[in-house]
């Protein structure tokens, strides 16, 4: 772990080739090797507790990126004004958000001691576009922080379209890291362990971790959904799984 | 949970906002996560004009009792003023 970083916005070339911000951390560890990390924002937006998540993976040796998913409906805003944008908008349409993780991973790969290894992380509503990504592009690791609707569809009268991405699980490019709470609904541990069986069917390397007395959101350290037992737990297993996916 | 749940309407009105008031087209209403209330789940009303772009918001976060209390409260002033006042 290193205490020196450099963190900054840029710009980098997302779907369709429309420039978007990022927001991007790296060690200043004197590494001449290391990994890259793409980072899914929540539905709360790009906002300073995601940001802060970027730096923890550059603390942790890895170059971090996170696209502004919703620069496009509101650049320039503030993150919560922005998110509130695209909701009115429907939300990030999935080949978007396909396009803006392929672009923030090609990023990462052309920066200076790159080793050319890439995950992807996501909380919430990331952590199913965390799954999209891993089942889309070519990835070296993926994790989903309790991320629904990949196995079953969202609740009837919802005025938004998710589809259901388990019809891709044959697609999943990579290892994925799952780390879900057991009082979460939305997934559900039914839905999850759903996930893990056909994952198992098709032989794709996953681990899943449901923590007792967690719910939604337990790694957000300033929500009253914080559990600090489970998130501690649960940036251990990020470390070790990146650490045999994407380090060196 | 994200419930990615939003209602959307047109209103006429204004509401004040960061850069002071401005007049009102739309709002949209979703039970959700909140940005700043310490609650899991709020009820959430966006007041907007996106033609004055993003910013143009006044928000609030509710607790359902909260929201369920203010939705009473509305529709007792409304309904506690005479018919043609409230055109």
């Amino acid at each position: 772990m290193t205490e020196s970083l450099t963190a900054k916005t840029i710009r980098i070339t997302g779907h369709a080739g429309d420039e978007i911000e990022a927001y991007l951390a790296v060690p200043d560890d004197g590494s001449s090797s290391r990994g890259s990390v793409v980072v899914i924002h929540h539905m709360p937006g790009y906002d300073s507790s995601t940001k802060e998540i970027v730096r923890k993976f550059a603390a942790h040796g890895y170059a971090a990126l996170m696209p502004n998913l919703y620069y496009r409906d509101a650049p320039g805003a503030s993150p919560d004004d922005a998110a509130a944008a695209a909701r009115a908008k429907g939300g990030v349409p999935d080949e978007r958000l396909v396009g803006d993780v392929s672009g923030a991973a090609e990023h990462l790969r052309g920066l200076p001691a790159a080793n050319g290894k890439v995950g992807v992380i996501g909380y919430c509503s990331g952590g199913r576009q965390s799954f999209l990504a891993a089942c889309s592009l070519q990835l070296d690791a993926a994790v989903d922080c309790y991320g629904a609707c990949i196995v079953k569809a969202p609740p009837a009268g919802l005025p938004i379209t998710l589809t259901p991405l388990v019809g891709m699980a044959g697609d999943l490019s990579c290892p994925l890291l799952g780390l879900f709470g057991a009082d979460d609904k939305l997934p559900a541990p039914d839905e999850t362990a759903e996930l893990s069986n056909i994952l198992d069917e098709l032989g794709k390397p996953h681990e899943f971790h449901t923590y007792d007395g967690a719910g939604h959101a337990f790694f957000a350290v300033d929500r009253p959904a914080y559990r600090p037992e489970a998130a501690n737990d649960g940036w251990q297993k990020i470390w070790d799984f990146y650490g045999q996916h994407l380090a060196g | 949970m994200c419930t990615y749940q939003t209602e959307q309407l047109s209103i006429t009105g204004s509401g004040k906002g960061a850069s002071g008031w401005f007049a009102l087209s739309d709002a949209t209403v979703y039970f959700d996560h909140p940005v700043h209330a310490m609650a899991e789940h709020t009820l959430n009303i966006d007041f907007l004009n996106p033609g004055r772009g993003p910013s143009a918001r006044v928000a609030v976060e509710l607790t359902a009792e909260s929201a369920r209390e203010l939705a009473k409260a509305i529709e007792a002033a409304l309904a506690s003023v005479p018919a043609e006042m409230l055109g």
